[in-house]
């Protein structure tokens, strides 16, 4: 569990899927299993999976929004989302080099 | 999250490309005879499903990303494979969470249970005191699932599953339960008793009132996070607040069955040709059932409230439970039978009795379990090899 936990969330940090982590894409947009937490999430739009898909390839998680064509408008609510994937450890921050 | 799309009961209403919640009997075969047992369990069935048709089915579900199942029976563990089996699940990406009565939990198993990463244990148990859960799951059961229970806590399993169905001799011990899943660091499963299987018989006699339906539903508001559910209690949303969960009869659109021989129910509790939907050894397997069965994309389309759509609380219990209505005789647009508004006890009062479904495939022992039944074979050889005379070798009293 080597996820930081924090309610604000960094767009301007690198992120990444966490390893134990699986996705299957759905019509809505995507499940998510944590097979150490044994938990469910929901990515409610196909533009989130396209955006958390991004991440591990960008160096922040503004860059993979912007690589998704997420609208600047639509930001905050993608901002939202992440956090809320962040705190339930499906997605966690990326070391960089 | 973004415009346009819909609120996410409303997408899990219209299927998924493969279930969330898949549940798995692995064999008919049972050491108990609990008297509520949904699948009508004892003896195992010949056509069950080989080894290798297990892997086979494993491998499909990996391949269709079912993340975990729900593995029962039946008793699973009594296959001789079934270790294997939950082996090779856990290495193919699927989770396994088993329920079990215990009776095969030995602390050596116990251990390399502990040392499972995918691995999920519930052990079932229907009172808090021997005598409550005895009556239902029969003598002896009691001390099986504490024996279990104490092997896995002693073997450092943390966080197994005490699962209990709710009836109306246990549902004044929910303190109690939780103080004995709280001893063994173990987490609470409570679920609903259903009118299915050998559950048909017994429904009447065991099934909640309606006080206590309320202070179950009142419970689960103050302990809900602490408490699992499988989202069986969502007809209680229509008291007020929704409890945690999808609130949604998953049927066939979020859940399934696969039985032991193969055939994909729409749900555990509905085994029954009404809602049987293919084989997992038809051509295409258990992915095309589950993606094209005509049953399957029936309970998908939108369903209607019938009876139930102009009260006020069908937004948040959906009319409750298919398997309940449709075991109780009741129409499946209509209340359930524990409608908490008192629609299901009028529908019930008035429904046909004779035209109830009984549910298939009774599994029950013939006997109870109790080890062989002893018999005097007679000694007396024939008269002759195919002499056919029903009085051959009698002989009248007193001559």
């Amino acid at each position: 569990m080597a996820c930081a936990v924090s309610t604000e969330f960094d767009l301007d940090a690198a992120w990444q899927l966490a390893p134990q982590v699986q996705v299957r894409p759905e019509r809505f947009g995507a499940l998510l299993y944590h097979f150490g937490t044994r938990q469910l999430s929901f990515l409610k739009s196909p533009a989130l999976l396209t955006v958390v898909r991004g991440l591990a390839a960008q160096p922040s998680a503004r860059a993979a929004c912007q690589a998704a064509d997420v609208p600047d408008t639509q930001l905050p609510s993608y901002r939202r989302a992440l956090g809320t994937l962040a705190a339930a450890q499906m997605i966690c921050p990326r070391e960089v080099a | 999250m973004s415009a346009g799309t819909l609120p996410l009961v409303e997408q899990f209403s219209y299927g998924l490309d493969a279930p969330i919640c898949l549940t798995w009997e692995l064999t008919y075969a049972c050491n108990l005879s609990c008297v509520h047992c949904l699948s009508s369990s004892g003896r195992r069935d010949p056509g069950e499903l080989s080894t290798a048709q297990c892997r086979a089915v494993i491998d499909e579900l990996q391949r269709m990303q079912v993340f975990y199942v729900n593995i029962g029976g039946g008793e699973p563990t009594v296959r001789p494979d079934f270790w294997a089996l939950l082996d090779y699940a856990t290495g193919h990406d699927v989770g396994v969470k088993f329920s079990t009565n215990g009776v095969k939990i030995t602390p050596a198993i116990a251990r390399r249970l502990a040392g499972h990463d995918y691995v999920d244990v519930q052990i079932s148990l229907d009172g808090a005191t021997a005598a409550v859960n005895d009556a239902v799951r029969g003598p002896g059961s009691y001390a099986v699932a504490l024996r279990a229970m104490r092997h896995l806590a002693d073997a450092g399993f943390a966080g197994f599953k005490i699962s209990v169905v709710m009836t109306r001799h246990n549902a004044g011990q929910l303190d109690e339960f939780q103080s004995l899943a709280d001893s063994f660091g173990a987490q609470l499963r409570l679920t609903r008793l259903r009118p299915s299987g050998r559950g048909a018989d017994v429904w009447d006699q065991l099934h909640l009132t309606a006080a206590q339906q309320r202070k179950l539903y009142d419970w689960l508001v103050a302990h809900g996070d602490r408490v699992l559910t499988g989202d069986s209690f969502f007809h209680l949303s229509g008291y007020g607040a929704a409890l945690p969960g999808l609130n949604l009869c998953g049927a066939g659109r979020v859940v399934c069955l696969i039985d032991p021989v193969g055939d994909v129910y729409a749900c555990p509790f509905a085994i029954h040709p009404a809602f049987l939907a293919g084989n997992v050894r038809d051509p295409g397997g258990f992915a095309r059932v589950w993606r094209e069965s005509e049953l399957f994309a029936g309970l998908r389309q939108p369903q209607s409230g019938g009876a139930c759509e102009s009260c006020a609380a069908y937004g948040s219990c959906r009319g409750g439970c298919l398997a309940a209505k449709f075991f109780t005789g009741l129409p499946l647009d209509g209340p359930d039978p524990e409608c908490v508004h008192g629609h299901g006890e009028h529908a019930l009062a008035t429904a046909d009795t004779a035209a109830v479904p009984r549910p298939a495939g009774d599994h029950s022992h013939r006997t109870s379990p109790r080890g062989p039944v002893p018999l005097t074979l007679s000694r007396r050889p024939p008269v002759s090899e195919c002499n056919a005379n029903p009085l051959a070798g009698f002989v009248p009293p007193g001559r």
